[in-house]
Formats: structure tokens, sequence, C-alpha cells
């Protein structure tokens, strides 16, 4: 197992100490793409290289880093706390074939001409498996690349296809098993299928604590273990802080909390003024709109913490090292990455 | 509690009610990126509809386990089944789009049974139905075709309410089906498949030699067997279906016809409007009737006037004197509230500022999952209510 001997890394463990290659996956709308970001940030920290790569033509890694759309080349796109490096790197399928064609029959002149012709397009669109096979197989071309005889990249981060097509995108093996028995896109398959169902790589799966993310990571984490794939683990986001007491959640959700005591404190801070408006609006609201509308809010609060104790509780069933990144009520710009990272970092996935 | 629309102050609003009750509105399709709730907006607009005396079908694609027992789905079985319950004189029915069966129907009515029996069998035709990227476009489009040639036959529906694919973007609903249209019905897959019919002998002479190599490489990429599989089953269904892309393109003419309405539907966030810009633009691009924007997920407050850095500093100092102050708790919830607001009405200015004519229904968001029919209502209620 290559143990990079830069940075902290090699002083600190983590819960996956060996992993070179991180898939992401997670349903559309769990924040797969800021998961997959901060987790390369965190693992990049300490001064180590990671490349962080999409595969899907969407451009979410410029977006979230802030940079200008990625070609197909590993730019830089952070630095991390330690003197560490993220680069990004956008796989085009057509690209990657070129590539392909180049390294196996030099034929990168005549890939050129096929891709103007349309035949790219048709390969790729009459065998699915091919596409996945080539977004792969670049992604495994990185995770092995070395130079000196160390690898060059530390750690390789994949934003990956959605849960629900992430068992037969890695499955890469049987997708192509319709297609031609030898040759090149098969020892290609192979050789992915090395890197990919081995221990050097981690599937992670980012939820929401929602019924159906929470169902479809279920779902997604039987997928890859009938496929024979090494499941990581489950990377909860945007989880509210519960800001209430157990008993004060139920005492709010039954609208029983202390309506005469919240006024009492209102009118100690100022909010709400002695002559009972709030402050600074006399006249327009007043003190018990105050009160009974933040009694509301809080039931709802407390309704949406029950709601997301139960995904909690069906996601601790699946017994897989489970991570939580806050909801961020500000939302998520380049500085908000750095603060997930730092807590992915202290809770050991990287 | 202030309304949804708060958060699009400058936006002009969307009438829903006046949508659903327009008769010359014969299909409503709700578009938008993945996660946003398009298949809870279909089927809340289909029950309001239904409950406000119209006859409607709603086709979902992929609904979710209690969303679809809500609709009273409990298997996907590719046809609409009435759901119970509706208020008044209207009627709905449902159903869960099942893409493979709709493709096998699709052969199985358009060709003699031993040739329909000889394309299901063929390989290339099993991944094309079950596994390929626009398949499930073209297929919803496909059975939303169905829907209204029997609406318009028999009278049974008088609206049809459309969910669209999880595609991976927004456009690919659109532009899915005449892709794999035009790939089924293209030069390539034609040269293939009968040579001789692309052009005559002399343009093929004139190719030949690319053809060549085209077809080496190819086959070292994907096996003569896919190949052949690819020439047999384009042989088998050429002359069929009056083309496939004719077909995409019959059903992309209805999609801009005056009864057709579109609803963009999106979350306020980055992403999600982004999406939704760009279908925005799509539409108007294509002539497509836009009826406008619903805005799922909105976060409202019932106290407004009190602002996310008044109730924070509050906050801090009750804490000050107790670390486990309710009343402090509450203004945290509610500066917490405020501030999510804030940044929501921020990201949707930006979508309101670029498409000023663009009507925006507010939907505010659930604190707990869709249920029952009854939870589906509200949606539809405050969907409906544009303002106090």
């Amino acid at each position: 197992m290559p143990t990079p001997a830069t940075g902290d890394g090699a002083a600190r463990t983590t819960d996956w100490d060996g992993v070179r290659l991180h898939v992401v996956t997670g349903k559309g709308g769990t924040g797969k793409t800021t998961v997959a970001a901060s987790l390369a940030l965190a693992l990049a920290t300490g001064g180590r290289r990671v490349l962080v790569v999409e595969v899907e033509g969407r451009q979410g890694l410029a977006q979230i880093f802030d940079v200008p759309p990625l070609p197909y080349a590993e730019r830089r796109v952070a630095v991390a706390p330690g003197g560490g490096e993220v680069y990004a790197l956008a796989i085009d399928p057509e690209e990657a074939l070129i590539d392909f064609l180049e390294m196996f029959y030099n034929l990168r002149r005549a890939g050129t001409a096929l891709r103007r012709m349309g035949a790219i397009d048709f390969a790729t669109t009459v065998a699915p498996g091919v596409r996945d096979v080539l977004l792969t197989g670049k992604t495994k071309e990185a995770v092995r690349r070395s130079k000196d005889g160390r690898p060059v990249y530390d750690a390789v981060v994949m934003d990956a296809p959605p849960t629900g097509r992430i068992a037969r995108f890695l499955n890469v093996n049987t997708e192509v098993a319709g297609l031609a028995r030898t040759g090149p896109i098969r020892s290609q398959a192979d050789a992915v299928m090395e890197v990919i169902a081995s221990p050097l790589t981690a599937v992670h799966l980012v939820t929401l604590l929602e019924e159906m993310p929470v169902q479809e990571t279920a779902d997604g984490i039987r997928d890859l273990l009938a496929a024979d794939l090494p499941v990581g683990g489950i990377v909860v986001n945007q989880v509210r802080r519960p800001l209430l007491s157990p008993t004060s959640q139920t005492k709010a959700r039954k609208g029983k909390l202390d309506a005469a005591a919240i006024m009492a404190d209102l009118e100690k801070v100022g909010v709400v003024t002695g002559t009972d408006w709030l402050a600074g609006s006399v006249g327009a609201v007043s003190g018990e709109d105050v009160v009974s509308g933040l009694m509301a809010e809080a039931s709802d609060h407390s309704e949406r913490v029950a709601l997301e104790q139960r995904g909690r509780d069906t996601l601790q069933e699946l017994g897989r090292p489970t991570y939580e990144l806050p909801f961020l009520a500000d939302g998520v710009d380049v500085g908000a990455l750095y603060d997930l990272a730092e807590s992915l970092r202290s809770q050991g996935i990287a | 509690m202030t309304p949804a629309r708060d958060v699009v102050p400058r936006s002009r609003t969307l009438d829903v009610d006046a949508l659903l009750d327009d008769r010359g509105v014969r299909v409503i399709v709700c578009c938008g990126s993945g996660g946003v709730g398009k298949t809870t907006t279909a089927a809340a607009l289909g029950l309001r509809a239904a409950d406000r005396g119209r006859h409607v079908v709603v086709l979902t694609i992929d609904p979710a386990r209690r969303l679809a027992q809500s609709l009273g789905l409990t298997e996907l079985d590719n046809d609409p089944r009435p759901v119970l319950g509706v208020e008044g004189t209207g009627s709905l029915a449902a159903m869960m789009l099942d893409m493979k069966r709709t493709f096998d129907e699709f052969v199985e009515s358009n060709a003699d049974s031993e040739r329909a029996e000889t394309i299901l069998a063929n390989p290339f035709y099993q991944s094309l139905s079950s596994s390929f990227a626009g398949t499930q476009e073209y297929m919803a489009m496909e059975k939303l075709g169905q829907l209204r040639s029997r609406a318009d036959a028999d009278g049974t529906w008088d609206l049809i309410v459309v969910d669209t694919p999880p595609s991976r973007s927004a456009l690919d609903f659109l532009d899915a089906p005449r892709r794999l249209g035009s790939f089924l019905d293209g030069r390539f897959i034609r040269l293939l498949a009968a040579p001789a019919k692309a052009g005559g002998k002399a343009y093929l002479k004139v190719i030949s030699a690319g053809f060549g190599v085209f077809t080496s490489v190819l086959s070292k990429i994907i096996g003569g067997q896919v190949l052949t599989d690819v020439q047999t089953f384009v042989g088998s269904v050429d002359t069929l279906f009056g083309g496939f892309r004719q077909r995409a393109d019959d059903t992309f003419a209805m999609l801009q016809a005056a009864d057709t309405a579109f609803l963009v539907v999106a979350a306020p966030e980055r992403d999600a409007l982004r999406e939704a810009s760009y279908f925005v633009e799509r539409l108007e691009a294509d002539a497509m009737p836009l009826a406008g924007l619903v805005l799922n997920r909105v976060q409202t407050t019932s106290v407004p006037d009190l602002d996310a850095a008044t109730a924070t500093a509050a906050a801090a100092r009750l804490e000050a004197g107790s670390r486990t102050s309710v009343t402090a708790a509450l203004l945290r919830i509610h500066a917490e509230r405020v501030a999510t607001l804030d940044r929501q009405r921020r990201m949707a200015e930006r979508f309101t500022a670029a498409h000023r004519n663009v009507r925006v229904a507010a939907v505010p968001a659930l604190a707990s999952d869709v249920v029952d029919l009854d939870d589906l209502r509200e949606i539809g209620r405050s969907m409906a209510i544009p303002s106090e």
C-alpha cells in the first residue's frame, strides 16, 4: 500500500487509510459535488496532492471552486491548509476515447476524424458500457500514475453518477460482458476492476435526513454489495443543529412552551418593548404575535428534527461509518468548503 | 406566517387556478432538475385540477414510495388507475411509467407477432429499451402521445399532467427523444443496416474508404457481435414505425401547441435555479408555451419584522444569563430561518432579474413528507394562493 511520506498524513490514522480512490455518490440534490470537493480538500490537508474528477459534463466542480469551466486537463483549483493542493479534471468520454485509441493503436488522427463523422458518439451510444469504461479508465489511470517511484496523486476523489446508477456505472466488467470477449476495452475493464473492486477504493454515499434520500442510500448500499464493490461511509449532509432540548422539542410540537416566560425574556433583552410591541415596529407587530410566531417556528423546527432523527435511526441500521455535515443557512461558497473539509477531517474520514 | 412569495417580491404572480381552470389547456408538463419536487408538484396540480372539476390523468416517472402510495399506486403497471377521494364532479387517474413495457408495447402494436418477437429478443433492443440514456425520455413522450390520443378519442380525460424523468440536465428531457430518434434514423446506423439505401452506390463509393476504417475501429471497440445486433435491429424496425425521428418530431410539435403549458419547477437553490434559467431560455427559443415557474421548498417566517442579527444578539444576551434558555433557542431557530430566507431571496432574485416576465408560484417548505391526498391538497392550496 503506498503510504505517502508527505504532510501529516503518515502520522494520523483515518477510517480509510490505504484507500486511494474515493468515489462519492448520492441522490440528486443531496450535495454530492459539495461533499466530493470538501473531501478532496480534507484529503489534501497537510501537504498532499489530490485530484477530484467529474464524469457527467456538468462543470459542477468549476462552479463550486469558483474557477472557469474545466478543460480536459488537470488544473489546480485550490490549495489546502498545510501546503496541500487540489487538482480537478472534467473527464470527457470522447476525449478519453481518443486518448485510448492513441494509446492502443496510435490512432489519434483517425480518432479525430471519426469524431467529426459522429462515429465516436455512435460507438459510445450503442454500447453505453464503453463510455463508462472510458470514464472509470481515465480515473484509474490517475490513481495508478506515478513519477519517480511514487504516486503523482496521494488520493483521487470522483464526483460520481447518482446512487441509482452507481453500481452499474462502477461495475464495468458486467457492463461490457456483452461486448468483445478480448481486446482493449475488455482488458481496460479488467484493469479498472482491479482498482475499483479492491481495498484501494471506497464508495461513499451522500444523503440528507429525508425519507427518499435515506431509502436510496439503503438501496445503493445493497446494489454495491451485490456487485462486490467496496462500500465506504455515509456522509449525512445539511444536518440541522437541534437547538432545543428533547423535552422542549416535545413541548414545542404540542404548542405547550411557556408563552409568558418567553414574553418576559423578550422584554428583558429589549426585543419586545415595555409596551408589548416588537422593538422598532411600534404599532405594527404586537409582542404576542412575536411570541406565537417564534413558538410556531420552534414547532416546525422540532418536527423537522424529529423527522431527521427517524432518518438517522434508519441509517444507523445500515451499520456503516457515518459522518455529518451541518446545514449552512448562508449556502456553500469556497470558504464554507474549507469548514466542511475541516469537519470531515475531524470526524476521521480523511 | 409570511406568504411564500415574499421570496420573489418583484416577480409576476402565476395564477395556478386560472391555469387549471382553463379548458383550453390540455397538457401540463412539469420540468426541472432532479430533487426539486417535480413529481409532488405534478401530483398536487393534478389533484387540485380534479377537485376543481376537471378529468385529469397524472403521468409520473419515478415517484417516491409514499407519494405513490398517497395516490394509491402500489405497483408499476404502466396504465392509468383511478385515484379515489376527489372532491366534486371531477376525476383523477394516475400512473407510473414503465419504460421497458412502453417500448415493448410500442413494438408489439406496430409489428406482426413474428417480427415483434425477433425485435424483442434482439440483445441490442434489450439494452436500448432498458438502460439506454434517452429511452426514458423518449418513452415518456411516447406515453404522453398515447394518453393524448386516448383523451382525444373517448374524452376520458380533459387534462394530462406530466412529470418528466430525472435527467442529468433538465434540457435532456426535450433533447433526448430527438437524439434517440436521430440516432436510430441516423446515417451511420442506416449505412450499417442497409448500405444501398443510404444514398446509392456512387455515394457509397466515395465514403467507403472512411467507412471501412470506421467499421474496423468500431468492431475493435464494441465488438463485432454488437455491430451485428445493431444491424439486425435496425433492419427489422426500419420500415415499421414511420421513423423514430419523425415520431420524436411529432411529439415535439405537440409540445409547441397552444393547448400545452410548461411549468418549470425549481427549488430556491443555485443549481436548481440555474437549470430553471436554461430551461426558460430554451422554451422561449423553441416557442414552447411557458406558463411559469413553481418555486418549491420556500422558507417562510412567522415574524418577518425581526431580523436575524437582532435575534442572534438577543439570544446571546439571554445565553449569558442561562445557557439553557428556551427563549434563546427560539431566537436562534428564528435567526437561522430568516438567514435561509434571505439566501433564498438572493438566489431567486438572480432568476427573476433575468426573467422579468416569467410568472412565479412559490410553495412553502413542508416540515414533513407527503403521506396522503390531504397533504397533496395542502400543497396545491398553498401553490394556488398567490398572496394574502
